[in-house]
């Protein structure tokens, strides 16, 4: 789960980590009265949006006076961001950040992520802040400096040394500053189970002093039982509507743009049907996981999520029955075409706990536009095939 | 032969008495596997499905003599269950729970390693000697005994690999999911070399997806280590990018983490890579009439 950067800044600020002075606003009238509040004489004005790239985008602009905070807000409150991270449909922007100016001496990069070969958290630093990292791991990866941190000994003198040393920072006091503010950040990682905290750009101001400029912040849903407070910082305005609907009901789904809707148990075989119908010639409609508990209504339910997709032209169902029971599914589909109008060929495979009885069932159910995939090989070629008309 | 547990290994259930514990236990004695008890907390001395239930697994450890666990604790639970099976000397811990925390699986995993403890997940359907020992909870029909070892993240395309192995009129020798969660116990690496030792197996079929780089690293592991022919199918070439919001991850592990990229590094292995895995029988097939 993600959070705004407002919200990261919060729980910066819980941490004693230094963030600029700032309020979030949902109108340009509130806007304005944050602004008043804040003093200036200069004020950011952020879009809130879950994505980076923001500032390239058009979201992220200065303003001198009070005037100019009305004007951006305007600009920015109700715009649709693209950036590369949102996708070509872009977000729609139903949050400001108004925030203090900052003293900028330069710019650097902090992130805290989980590094899977290591597996333990790695604390990312570089003196190239304000950038896309990628580019800087791309073409100057020697001035990336990591430094893993083993929790069973938590966050230790050297690793800060390592840090401080490896940012090329010589002043005593910014070394101490840049060490406090990294062994806080690892705290707020650890504490809060995190997945990814990135600060870029994390600024140098004129004092030597280190402020978190931006704030990105994910954390681990599966640790969100145990974190009440993160998990109601979601914001559900920012995630698919009709992904948020589907895992209501214990189903995994995620909107592509193709013809063939797919409903499928377990993520892998999931993936490993698109990529058939694709092989094929067809066109994945989406990713549907019916997940472990599928049962009638559910499968019901992933019907009606896929039909509400006016493109597509056929429906295949593959299923390997392993908890999930093929005849539950069977009953689904039955349940399915009561409810919904199913108005495009459905394609069955199920093999695997109860394929008989299944076969049995959806045999005497006599449904009209129903076809029966021998194996996936088989069922992908019959929906393609039932896709493009034939 | 076989990998990892056979008809010997003496296996108890964490969450014996559970509800999924309960039905899998059952499915996995049915099956063959020789389950000698149970734990459940405040539960010990009661009998389960005919076998001890003990309140510790130091416990049921030093009754019964077994060295491979099941988990299927829920999974705030999951860290702290790993951790003392490491603790009481179990040598293997099949852990079947989905959602443990990260953070509570890096410790674990740690610690499971500093106690010389082997861990397979979690979130994974198990592994299954075919006709032997069943550990976790795939169906176990479709496994057929055979000569083909068998090694995948997803719990689905576990199925679908093995009956298709089984369908050409080959079989398995063993089958690990080893699950698809940021940090996991035995993987590609620990696992291919088993099953080059195992003079039953005579061909491997590999499962990978998108994300992280642990097929890559397979792939350079295969190339000087392994000489029995492998199948590999990657999962996601068609899966739209990430909605991240950070991309460090990435630059950490050095590697996007496409299907492409790890098709390619397969192939240049030597590996036989097939684009769906409708395909992976008939591969499997060919390498073995050769």
């Amino acid at each position: 789960m993600n959070i705004h950067e407002y919200q990261a800044k919060q729980v910066f600020a819980k941490y004693d980590i230094p963030v600029p002075k700032g309020i979030m606003v949902e109108s340009v009238k509130d806007a304005v009265i944050a602004a008043e509040e804040l003093g200036g004489p200069v004020w950011v004005v952020k879009a809130q949006i879950h994505a980076g790239g923001r500032g390239l985008g058009g979201g992220v602009k200065l303003a001198k006076s009070l005037d100019e905070v009305e004007e951006l807000a305007n600009e920015i409150l109700g715009m649709t961001l693209v950036t590369h991270q949102t996708g070509p449909e872009g977000k729609l922007v139903q949050k400001l950040y108004i925030e203090d100016g900052a003293d900028i001496q330069s710019e650097l990069y902090l992130s805290v992520v989980l590094d899977r070969k290591l597996e333990m958290p790695l604390i990312m630093a570089s003196t190239e802040g304000g950038m896309n990292i990628e580019d800087v791991a791309e073409n100057t990866p020697e001035l990336i400096v990591t430094v893993p941190v083993d929790p069973a000994i938590g966050f230790q003198g050297f690793h800060g040394r390592e840090l401080a040393f490896g940012l090329g920072i010589t002043d005593k006091a910014e070394q101490k500053n840049i060490i406090t503010f990294a062994q806080k950040l690892f705290k707020l990682y650890m504490e809060n189970d995190a997945e990814m905290i990135e600060i870029n750009p994390l600024v140098r101001t004129g004092k030597g002093e280190f402020i978190a400029l931006d704030g990105k912040m994910g954390f681990d849903n599966s640790a969100l039982g145990r974190q009440p407070e993160i998990a109601a910082m979601r914001d559900l305005t920012e995630e698919d509507p009709d992904e948020v609907e589907a895992a209501h009901y214990g189903l995994s789904y995620v909107a592509l743009d193709g013809e063939i809707g797919c409903m499928v148990n377990g993520a892998g075989l999931a993936m490993g049907t698109m990529d058939t119908i694709n092989h094929m010639g067809g066109t994945p409609a989406n990713f549907l996981d019916v997940g472990g508990s599928a049962n009638a209504e559910t499968v019901a339910k992933g019907f009606e999520i896929i039909l509400k997709n006016p493109k597509v032209k056929a429906i295949f169902v593959n299923i390997f029955g392993g908890i999930v029971r093929c005849d539950r599914i069977a009953n689904g589909i039955i349940e399915a075409t009561k409810i919904t109008d199913v108005n495009v060929p459905v394609i069955v495979r199920l093999d695997g706990t109860n394929a008989p009885e299944a076969s049995e069932i959806l045999k005497n159910a006599n449904i009209a536009n129903l076809i029966v995939g021998n194996d996936l090989g088989d069922g992908a070629a019959k929906a393609v095939a039932a896709a493009k008309g034939n | 032969m076989s990998i990892l547990v056979n008809k010997d290994s003496k296996v108890i259930v964490q969450g014996f008495t559970g509800k999924e514990g309960s039905f899998h236990a059952e499915q996995c004695i049915d099956y063959g596997t020789n389950i000698v008890g149970g734990v459940t907390p405040n539960k010990g001395g009661q009998t389960h499905l005919g076998q001890p239930v003990f309140n510790t697994v130091a416990e049921a450890v030093k009754a019964t003599g077994a060295t491979v666990s099941m988990i299927f604790v829920p999974p705030a639970f999951v860290g702290d269950a790993v951790m003392e099976a490491a603790e009481a000397g179990i040598e293997l811990a099949v852990i079947i729970t989905e959602g443990a925390p990260v953070k509570d699986m890096q410790a674990a995993k740690a610690h499971a390693t500093k106690h010389g403890m082997m861990t397979i997940g979690p979130n994974c359907p198990g592994v299954i000697t075919a006709d032997e020992c069943k550990i976790g909870i795939m169906p176990g029909m479709i496994f057929k005994k055979g000569n083909v070892g068998l090694i995948s993240k997803s719990g689905t395309l576990t199925y679908e690999g093995a009956n298709q192995v089984c369908n050409e009129g080959y079989g398995i020798t063993t089958a690990v999911g080893i699950g698809g969660d940021p940090i996991i116990g035995l993987s590609y690496n620990q696992i291919l070399p088993m099953f080059e030792a195992d003079p039953d197996t005579e061909c491997i079929v590999m499962i990978g997806e998108i994300g992280g780089d642990l097929e890559i690293q397979a792939a350079k592991l295969i190339k000087e280590q392994i000489t029995k022919p492998v199948v590999a199918f990657i999962a996601g070439q068609t899966a739209p990018k990430g909605k991240t919001m950070g991309h460090a991850g990435a630059i950490v592990s050095g590697s996007a983490g496409t299907a492409k990229e790890k098709m390619e590094a397969l192939e240049a292995a030597g590996v036989k890579v097939v684009v769906s895995p409708a395909e992976i029988g008939k591969a499997v097939k060919e390498l073995l009439s050769k």
